[in-house]
């Protein structure tokens, strides 16, 4: 299936949760936030939440800024 | 007696809903040259809250937590900067607090690329949405009375106005209007936020009546911001304390110090 991350197209396997998404990004689980089709995601529910063909999926953290 | 002086308050701490700090200096954590001189320079200043931004992810390459470079005992203060609309910055406000677990955040809806000024009208719909979903909302905003006003009925936590465009560290461009927000909202915790240059742009700001100032460029982008971070917390102590104390009136003519009278002739 195509999902998009950050605004970049990716495929995936079907039945892939957001958990399994972050950790094929080799991305640190800690202090960022996930957002599912413009909501947000809490962390205790990445591991049940499966995507779906043509979800969007924004991924954030934290830089420095005034 | 001179109306500053009526309308100082004798609290000696920032506080803003209920959290209490010792500093009235807020301080940004972008443009910095290296994550060392920005951490001295948050020393130097005796801040205790600083600001960050929400960004994506980047996926192509690991990224090193800039948080790490932040002392644990920095209260983080999340922003929603680059946001245009008040639905992206409600979106990005909801992110931080999910993984910063602050219900702290700076509003920011810009509405001009050019002069960074906000869109007061977005600024405010977003400020209601936030507000209702528990967040403490310190929004930038021009400074505008009537916004002033407006911002505060819908709940937020403080008023942050601009005293000159972001980054541009033109200093206090309307102090009438500062002095004014200052008189006609005594209670409201006034943050003076983004235009500040130099130390006496900051004195300045808390001498109208701030009650605390937030910058960053002016601090990064000195030549040595470590010592700049200095001179803003001093500056900072200096114009709340004469503030507090109340300044002379001002007369156009002279008034010798010294007595007229016994002078040789």
């Amino acid at each position: 299936m195509r999902v998009f991350v950050n605004g970049d197209e990716k495929d995936l396997n079907a039945r892939t949760s957001l958990a399994e998404l972050i950790e094929q990004l080799d991305l640190p689980a800690v202090r960022i936030a996930i957002e599912l089709n413009r909501e947000v995601v809490r962390r205790s529910d990445w591991g049940g939440t499966m995507l779906k063909d043509e979800d969007r999926i924004e991924i954030v953290h934290f830089v420095g800024g005034g | 007696m001179s109306t500053a002086a009526t309308a100082a308050s004798p609290k000696e701490k920032l506080i803003i809903a209920g959290r209490e700090f010792s500093s009235r200096l807020i301080i940004g954590t972008g443009k910095y040259r290296s994550y060392e001189q920005m951490r001295s320079a948050h020393e130097a200043s005796g801040a205790e809250m600083v600001t960050v931004a929400v960004r994506r992810v980047p996926l192509d390459r690991s990224s090193e937590s800039f948080l790490d470079y932040l002392s644990p005992a920095l209260q983080i203060l999340p922003n929603t900067a680059g946001c245009y609309t008040a639905e992206d910055a409600v979106r990005t406000a909801r992110l931080a607090r999910e993984a910063l677990q602050t219900d702290l955040v700076k509003l920011e809806v810009i509405g001009d690329q050019t002069t960074l000024f906000p869109d007061n009208e977005q600024t405010l719909e977003a400020a209601r949405i936030l507000v209702k979903e528990g967040f403490v909302v310190l929004p930038y905003f021009n400074d505008d009375l009537i916004m002033a006003k407006k911002l505060l009925d819908a709940g937020c936590a403080a008023i942050m106005p601009l005293a000159a465009p972001i980054g541009s560290g033109l200093g206090i461009q309307n102090p009438a209007n500062l002095r004014i927000m200052r008189e006609q909202l005594p209670d409201a915790t006034m943050i003076v936020d983004a235009g500040v240059g130099t130390a006496s742009d900051a004195a300045i700001a808390m001498e109208l009546g701030a009650d605390g100032v937030l910058m960053n460029t002016a601090i990064a982008e000195a030549e040595d911001p470590a010592k700049m971070a200095t001179a803003m917390k001093l500056a900072i102590e200096a114009g709340r304390l004469a503030y507090v104390a109340g300044r002379m009136a001002k007369r156009l003519y002279a008034s010798a110090s010294s007595p007229l009278q016994g002078v040789i002739r």
